[in-house]
């Protein structure tokens, strides 16, 4: 019970919960009419996008003590894991796309 | 000042994240979108690097580490996303997909390690994001095997009943853990294996036609728990990042079950699996077939006037686009109009097609929509399918026991020839027959598509 409370009067956790509504109806309203030649290519983007929970593996990462080598080798695989997320799911989008844009340019 | 500069930086990291969302979904913007999303995520994570302060105001350490991590995951992903084949861009996506969904259960089983006496809130966000992107992870890595053939489908008897335990169990567990009742670390343990199980069983028994909407739906699950790692940091460009992802790719996944005409409700229970067992129950008796030469098929296409190209998996697991396309221009000098009938579901991924044929460099405008190519198909004289079946089977428009009835076709029927090109006789991806192939109209072409297109091209010169 406490902790439900805490969601309304915790300014902090009340200021993340209204982010999530938000970002929940934005994330709605931004994809709304794609066309189906782009689903391909905007899962892939969004794959990318999703790739931010490297931000939590770099603050793991970065607090672990240096002794500390269970924190140390799962948070340094976090991380690795992370950046092949982000790194590699730009790149494929971005190699999708060229290909879209290459028959553009041609026309 | 520092701490401005970097809460700065999440603002436009969040930013960049929802202008490249909605530029994706436009195809003037989308590829400036993805730069535009990239460049957010850069900042976003340089800023955490340099300028993050933990609670206490002591600056992150081990830079050694993060960069060497960071340098390495940089390097592979490059190399892996440059190398990779057009046709296995869907395995890509996957497991890059799994490789986020990894990274999330590993920030959850640190952080529960760290905190021997988490407060309710604190675990629930552990917990919860653990057990998504364990699942993500799982189910990632399965639907990848599964693209790339290393994987076959499985129905598993009663995966629904063991699905349901998993479920119970997982669900108990996590009350007893978040709730306070036991503090044993085992349960936390218990957890993480059950929703790796969990992550297998779910895409197991899904046909692999589905797989794209499958993929999209863990999209979203490791958006989720992204966004708990937002909770657990107080770091809204996670929270951002990862909610918009989660919505944005659930609605994606709904678009992309109604290009299918298939509900999420059936894709989850994979009745594709369930209805094969039914269909091969009941084997129809094979019709006859007809088969036809390279001579005649190329005779044929050389003297239409209108010839419609219908690409399929086939073409993309032969490498057979760019054979295609010289066909085509073959074709259009010998004064044959081409035109290219793109089913949007085509491949293993939709708009696969498109960006397969885009790589050949086929103009663009000769890339129909199954609507506009389906209006022309009763002027068309000749379809030559490549490797496409189920996309063309008549069962999904006259049969409404098959379990592909509703999708809707391209009615390839309406044309006066029609020339199939396969490498066997066998069903495609939906396992089903298809009825078209014994049709007075069609001939077959067996062969894998890249050699036929080139004996076709070459016999083509000579007529």
């Amino acid at each position: 019970m406490e902790t439900i409370q805490n969601l309304f009067t915790d300014p902090a956790i009340y200021r993340l919960l209204t982010i999530v509504i938000l970002s929940i109806f934005l994330g709605i309203e931004v994809i709304g009419r794609v066309p189906s030649v782009l689903h391909t290519p905007l899962m892939s983007g969004a794959n990318a996008i999703h790739g931010v929970v490297i931000i939590g593996a770099i603050i793991v990462m970065g607090q672990a003590r240096a002794d500390d080598y269970l924190a140390l080798t799962l948070g340094f695989w976090a991380v690795i894991l992370g950046t092949l997320n982000v790194v590699g799911g730009f790149v494929v989008t971005d190699r999708m796309l060229e290909m879209f844009s290459k028959k553009k340019a041609k026309k | 000042m520092e701490q401005t500069i970097l809460q700065l930086s999440y603002l436009i990291g969040s930013i960049t994240f929802i202008l490249g969302l909605k530029m994706l979904s436009h195809p003037d913007s989308a590829r400036r979108g993805n730069l535009v999303a990239a460049t957010g995520m850069g900042i976003a994570i340089f800023a955490t690097i340099f300028l993050y302060k933990d609670h206490e105001g002591n600056p992150l350490g081990n830079y050694p580490w993060i960069f060497a991590a960071l340098i390495i995951g940089s390097v592979v992903g490059t190399l892996a996303a440059k190398r990779v084949q057009m046709t296995a861009m869907p395995e890509m996506v996957s497991l890059f997909n799994g490789m986020g969904g990894a990274c999330a259960m590993l920030i959850s089983l640190i952080e529960y390690h760290h905190n021997p006496t988490p407060s309710t809130g604190i675990l629930l966000v552990i917990v919860l994001g653990m057990i998504i992107g364990t699942v993500s992870f799982a189910g990632s890595i399965i639907a990848w095997g599964k693209l790339n053939g290393k994987i076959k489908d499985k129905s598993i008897s009663g995966a629904q009943v063991i699905n349901f335990i998993l479920w119970a169990a997982l669900l108990s567990l996590s009350v007893m853990l978040i709730g306070g009742y036991t503090t044993e670390s085992w349960v936390f343990y218990t957890i993480l294996i059950l929703a790796a199980v969990y992550g297998v069983l779910f895409v197991m028994p899904i046909g692999g036609a589905d797989m794209p909407v499958v993929i999209s739906l863990l999209n979203s699950f490791t958006g989720v728990a992204a966004a708990f790692g937002g909770f657990l940091y107080n770091n809204p460009v996670m929270l951002t990042g990862g909610i918009l992802v989660g919505s944005a790719g659930t609605i994606l996944t709904m678009l992309m079950c109604k290009a299918m005409n298939r509900s999420l409700k059936n894709v989850l229970i994979g009745s594709f699996g369930a209805a094969k067992v039914g269909v091969a129950g009941v084997v129809k008796e094979q019709g006859n077939y007809k088969e036809i030469s390279l001579n005649d098929t190329a005779t044929l296409m050389a003297y239409a006037q209108k010839v419609c190209i219908i690409p399929g998996y086939g073409l993309a697991v032969a490498q057979a686009q760019h054979a295609c396309h010289e066909l085509e221009k073959l074709l259009e000098e010998k004064g044959v109009e081409v035109t290219y009938g793109i089913h949007p579901v085509a491949g293993r991924m939709p708009g696969h097609m498109n960006v397969l044929l885009a790589e050949a460099d086929v103009p663009y405008e000769k890339l129909l929509e199954m609507e506009d190519a389906n209006d022309q198909m009763s002027s068309t004289n000749v379809v030559l399918i490549l490797g496409a079946n189920d996309v063309v089977n008549p069962a999904a428009k006259e049969d409404p026991s098959s379990p592909i009835y509703g999708m809707p076709i391209l009615e390839v029927q309406k044309a006066d020839h029609v020339i199939v090109n396969k490498r066997s006789m066998k069903p495609g991806y939906a396992g089903i027959e298809n009825e078209l192939f014994f049709k007075p109209k069609t001939s077959m072409l067996f062969g894998d598509a890249k050699k036929v297109l080139q004996d076709l091209v070459s016999e083509l010169k000579q007529v």
